[in-house]
C-alpha cells in the first residue's frame, strides 16, 4: 500500500510546494529589506546620484544657482548632506521635501502649486489667451469695412509670367519703402 | 584734484541737461527756433562733458587711486590694465557714469543729423533724450557718485563723501579689494557695452515716438526716421545677449549659456518687445495699421530698458549678474512709472488720430502672421516678465521667498518658441494685403516636402525624441522656405534681365538690404535653433572621482586623468591645472586642461573648463575637485553637449542679417516731405 504523503508527516502536498516556496521567498526578501532599511550602514552613492538630487535644488544663500554647480562651500555641503541621506535610503522626493522643511519653498526650482503659488501657473496662460482673444476680435472688426488702401498691386501692368509676377512685387515692396 | 575734476564735470553735465530740457520745452512750446537751437547745442555738449568725467574716472582706475570709495571696490594693484578700465562698468557707480555717456552719445549722435525735413520732432526728442540722461545723472550726483572718497573720523569709523567731514582724514590704502573674479575676462571688455548699448539706443526711437505723439505727426515719419536706429538698438542688444552667453558658457562652469537667471531675463525682456517692434512697424509702413500698436510696442520697451537696469542695480534681485544693495530702487521705481503713464496719457489724447489707414483682408496676409508673431513674443514677455517679478510679489504679500528656475521658463516658452519658428517660415511666403490658403498652399509645398525629407533623415540617424523631432522638422522648414525665396527671386532676376546667377543675387540682395537681411536673420535664428534643441534635449553629462591614470566615460568619449599642477600667481590667484586625456571610440583627440582659479583677495573660486570644440559637439570638462596628495586624485564633472557650435555660429549669422539689413542707403524724399523741408529753410531775400 502506498502510503499518503500526509500521513507520512508531510504538511502539503508535493504540487502547493512551489507556493510554500515562494511564500518563504517572499519572507526572506522582506526581512531582508527592513534589515538594509535599518542598516545605517552608508552605502556607496555617486556623485551623479548627488546631482540628479541637487539639480532641482536652490540653495537659499546663492539665489538662481542650482544646487548641482553652484561652487560656494555652503553649496557642497548641501551635496554631501543629500548623499549621506541617499546613503540612507532616502529618496530623492524625501530628500526636497528634507530640505523645504528646513528652509522653505524657496529651495524648490519651481514653487509648488498652492495658495498663492497658483498664479504663477495661471496668470501667463490667462494672459495668452486674452491676448488671442483681443487678436480674433480685432481679425474680425478689421475685415468687416471695406479697404481704405488697396493692397499692394502691381503698376506695370499684368505681368506675363510667375517669375515676373515675383519680381514685380519684390520692385513694388521696395517703391513703398 | 583729477576727483574734483571729473565730479564737476558731472555736475555741469547735469545742469546742462536740465537747461536743456528747459529750453527745449520752452522752444517747442513757442514755436522758437533759436531756443531750440540752444537746447540742441545743450544735448550736443554733454557728450564731451561726460567723456571727461569717463576719462576722469578712468584715470583714477588705472593710476590706483584707492582712496575713492569706487575705485578701492573695484581694482587692485594685481589687476592688468585692460581689466582696470574695465572697471569702469565693473560696479555700480561707475557702470552709470558709463551709461550716462553712452546715452549722452547717442543723443549728440541724434543732434547731427539732418533735421531740416522733421524740425518739429527735434526739441521732444531733445527733452525725451535729456530727461533720461538727468535721471541717470541725479543716480550718480546724490547716491552713487563714483568720486567719493573714503574717510576716517576721529572715532575711528570709515566714512563714504565727496568732500572732507569735519576732522576727518583721507584714508589711504595701499590696495583695492580688486573686481569681481567673475568679471576678470576678456568678454568684460564687450559684453557689458554691448548690452548697455544696446539699452541706450531704443531710447532714441522711443524719444521720437514720444516726439509724434506730442507734436501729432502720427504718420508712418517717426518710424521711418528710427528704422536704422532701432536696428542698431536690435543688433547691439541681440550681441550683448549672444556676448553674455558665450562668456557664461566660458566661465561660470555649469555647462550651459542661459541659466533664465532675473536679469538675463531682464535684458531678454527688451528685446523681446523691440524684435516685436522691429517686425510691426514693417505693417505701418507697408499698409499704415498697427499705428496705436507699435506706438504701446516702444512704449513697452522703453520701459522694459529702464526696468531691466532698475533689476540689476536696485538690489531687489539676487543674481550673478546684479549689482550690491543700493538706494536708487525707490528712484528707479518712480521714474519707471513717471515715464510709463506719461507716454500712455500721450498715447491716448492721440488715440483717434492713430486709426489705421487700411483694414485687415486675409487671415492669411502678410500683416496677419506678423500680428500672430507679435502675440507670440509678446506671450513670451508676459511669460517671463511674470516668473522675474512673482518671487517679489510672493514675498511682499507671503514674507516667503520662492524660487521661480528655468523649469518654469523652458515649460512656459518653448510652444511659443516653436509657433515663432512656424511663422518665420509661412510669413515670407504670404503677400501683403490679400493671401488665401491656396495661394500660401501653392508656394510651400516645395519646402514643405524638404522639411518632410529632414524629418525622415532625423528619424534615421536615430533621433526619438519627439520634441527634438519636431524642432528638426521646423528647422528644416523655416531653411528650405528662406532659401526658397532666395532662389526663387534670384532666378526671377536673372530670367528677367539676363544677369547671372550669382550678379542676381547680389543685386537682388543688395537692392532690397531689408528683406534679405531679414532672410539672413532667420538663418541665423534656425541655426541657433538647432544649436539649442541639440544642447538642450540631448545634453548629457557625468561626475567622478578617479585617480591618476584613472578614467571616467561619457557617451562614446573617455577622460584619463593624467596630472595635476598648482601654484600662485602674480595677480593673486591660485591655479590649479589639471591634464586630461581625451578619446572617442578608443581614438586618442589629444589633451585638455580644466583648471580652477582661487582668488585670495575675494576668497572666490572660478572654474574654467577645458573644451574640446566641433561642429558636432563640444566635450565640455570641469575640474570640480582635488586632492594632490591620496591616492583619490581628482573629481571632474564632464558635460557632452550635442551641436552647441551651432548657436555660436547661428548668432554669427543672425548679427551679420542685422547688419545687411541697418546697412545705411540713400532714403528717396516724398513730394509731402520736399514741401515740409522747404517751410523750415530760411526766407531768400
Amino acid at each position: 500500500m502506498r502510503a499518503n504523503p500526509i500521513s507520512r508527516g508531510r504538511l502539503f502536498p508535493a504540487h502547493k510546494l512551489w507556493l510554500v516556496a515562494l511564500l518563504a521567498l517572499a519572507a526572506v526578501l522582506s526581512v531582508t529589506i527592513v534589515a538594509v532599511a535599518q542598516d545605517s550602514t552608508p552605502r556607496p552613492v555617486t556623485d551623479d546620484q548627488v546631482n540628479a538630487v541637487a539639480r532641482g535644488l536652490y540653495c537659499p544663500v546663492c539665489e538662481n544657482i542650482p544646487l548641482d554647480v553652484c561652487p560656494t562651500t555652503a553649496c557642497a555641503q548641501w551635496r554631501e548632506l543629500i548623499r549621506v541621506k541617499l546613503a540612507q535610503g532616502w529618496t530623492g522626493v524625501q530628500i526636497k521635501q528634507y530640505f523645504v522643511d528646513q528652509y522653505g519653498d524657496r529651495v524648490l526650482a519651481t514653487p509648488p502649486a498652492r495658495g498663492l503659488n497658483w498664479l504663477v501657473y495661471v496668470v501667463p496662460p490667462a494672459a495668452i489667451l486674452a491676448g488671442v482673444y483681443i487678436l480674433y476680435r480685432a481679425f474680425q472688426t478689421w475685415r468687416k469695412p471695406v479697404l481704405a488702401i488697396p493692397p499692394v498691386a502691381s503698376t506695370q501692368g499684368e505681368p506675363t509670367t510667375i517669375d515676373n509676377q515675383y519680381i514685380v512685387r519684390i520692385e513694388e515692396e521696395l517703391k513703398k519703402r | 584734484m583729477v576727483a574734483n575734476f571729473g565730479f564737476g564735470t558731472l555736475v555741469v553735465t547735469f545742469l546742462v541737461a536740465l537747461y536743456g530740457v528747459g529750453a527745449a520745452i520752452y522752444g517747442g512750446r513757442k514755436n522758437s527756433q533759436p531756443w531750440i537751437e540752444s537746447a540742441r547745442l545743450a544735448m550736443l555738449l554733454t557728450w564731451p562733458l561726460l567723456t571727461v568725467t569717463a576719462l576722469c574716472l578712468i584715470y583714477l582706475l588705472v593710476t590706483g587711486r584707492y582712496e575713492l570709495a569706487f575705485v578701492s571696490s573695484v581694482t587692485s594693484n594685481s589687476m592688468p590694465f585692460y581689466l582696470r578700465i574695465t572697471a569702469l562698468w565693473g560696479g555700480q557707480a561707475g557702470s552709470l557714469v558709463f551709461w550716462s555717456w553712452l546715452m549722452s552719445a547717442f543723443a549728440s549722435a541724434v543732434t547731427l543729423r539732418k533735421w531740416d525735413r522733421d524740425r518739429e520732432f527735434l526739441p521732444w526728442v531733445i527733452v525725451v533724450a535729456l530727461v533720461t540722461l538727468a535721471f541717470f545723472l541725479i543716480m550718480i550726483l546724490f547716491f552713487e557718485n563714483p568720486f567719493d572718497r573714503l574717510w576716517q573720523t576721529p572715532a575711528g569709523d570709515v566714512r563714504t563723501a565727496m568732500f572732507q567731514p569735519a576732522g576727518a582724514l583721507l584714508l589711504n590704502q595701499a590696495d583695492g579689494r580688486g573686481l569681481n573674479p567673475l568679471l576678470r575676462h576678456p568678454g568684460m571688455i564687450i559684453h557689458p557695452p554691448m548690452l548697455y548699448l544696446g539699452f541706450v539706443s531704443f531710447v532714441i526711437p522711443f524719444a521720437f515716438a514720444i516726439a509724434a505723439l506730442v507734436t501729432g505727426r502720427t504718420d508712418d515719419r517717426w518710424i521711418r526716421i528710427t528704422r536704422r536706429w532701432t536696428l542698431v538698438a536690435w543688433l547691439f542688444l541681440s550681441l550683448g545677449l549672444l556676448l553674455g552667453s558665450r562668456w557664461a558658457y566660458d566661465v561660470l562652469g555649469w555647462g550651459g549659456y542661459w541659466g533664465w537667471d532675473p536679469v538675463e531675463i531682464a535684458a531678454f525682456l527688451p528685446w523681446l518687445t523691440g524684435t516685436a517692434f522691429v517686425h510691426s512697424v514693417m505693417i505701418q509702413e507697408k499698409r499704415g495699421m498697427l499705428k496705436r500698436w507699435n506706438m504701446v510696442l516702444i512704449i513697452l520697451t522703453y520701459a522694459l530698458v529702464i526696468f531691466g537696469t532698475f533689476l540689476t542695480r536696485s538690489g531687489v534681485l539676487s543674481s550673478v549678474h546684479a549689482f550690491a544693495q543700493s538706494a536708487i530702487g525707490p528712484l528707479f521705481f518712480g521714474f519707471i512709472g513717471l515715464t510709463f503713464i506719461t507716454s500712455l496719457a500721450l498715447l491716448l489724447n492721440r488715440w483717434e488720430s492713430l486709426k489705421s489707414d487700411a483694414q485687415m483682408t486675409s487671415l492669411f496676409s502678410r500683416e496677419a502672421l506678423f500680428l500672430l508673431n507679435n502675440l507670440l513674443f509678446l506671450s513670451i514677455a508676459i511669460v517671463c516678465f511674470w516668473g522675474v517679478i512673482f518671487p517679489l510679489i510672493s514675498e511682499l504679500v507671503t514674507n516667503q521667498k520662492i524660487t521661480v528656475g528655468p523649469p518654469f521658463y523652458q515649460r512656459a516658452t518653448a510652444p511659443l518658441f516653436a509657433g515663432l519658428l512656424l511663422l518665420m517660415g509661412i510669413a515670407p511666403l504670404s503677400a501683403w494685403g490679400k493671401s488665401t490658403v491656396r495661394t500660401l498652399g501653392r508656394a510651400i509645398w516645395k519646402p514643405f516636402l524638404f522639411s518632410l525629407v529632414v524629418l525622415v533623415l532625423a528619424l534615421v540617424a536615430g533621433v526619438r525624441n519627439l520634441a527634438a523631432l519636431l524642432g528638426f522638422w521646423l528647422c528644416g522648414f523655416v531653411v528650405a522656405i528662406t532659401l526658397y525665396e532666395f532662389w526663387r527671386g534670384t532666378l526671377a532676376r536673372h530670367r528677367k534681365s539676363d544677369e547671372s546667377l550669382p550678379l542676381a543675387l547680389w543685386r537682388l540682395a543688395s537692392r532690397n538690404r531689408r528683406r534679405y537681411g531679414g532672410y539672413t536673420v532667420h538663418l541665423g535664428v534656425v541655426l541657433m535653433a538647432i544649436g539649442i534643441i541639440g544642447s538642450q534635449l540631448f545634453q548629457t553629462q557625468t561626475q567622478g572621482t578617479i585617480p591618476q591614470g584613472g578614467s571616467l566615460s561619457l557617451d562614446n568619449y573617455t577622460l584619463t586623468y593624467k596630472s595635476l599642477d598648482n601654484w600662485d600667481t602674480p595677480d593673486g590667484r591660485n591655479v590649479a591645472r589639471a591634464t586630461v586625456m581625451v578619446s572617442k571610440n578608443g581614438q586618442n583627440l589629444g589633451d585638455l586642461h580644466p583648471r580652477r582659479d582661487y582668488y585670495y583677495e575675494a576668497q572666490q573660486p572660478m572654474t574654467i573648463p577645458g573644451v574640446r570644440s566641433t561642429w558636432e559637439d563640444d566635450f565640455y570638462v570641469l575640474l570640480v575637485d582635488w586632492q594632490p596628495i591620496s591616492s583619490e586624485g581628482a573629481t571632474f564633472k564632464i558635460y557632452h553637449n550635442p551641436l552647441i557650435n551651432w548657436l555660436w555660429f547661428g548668432g554669427f549669422v543672425f548679427i551679420l542679417g542685422i547688419m545687411i539689413a541697418a546697412w545705411p542707403d540713400k532714403e528717396p524724399e516724398t513730394v509731402s516731405e520736399q514741401v515740409r523741408r522747404q517751410a523750415y529753410l530760411p526766407a531768400k531775400t
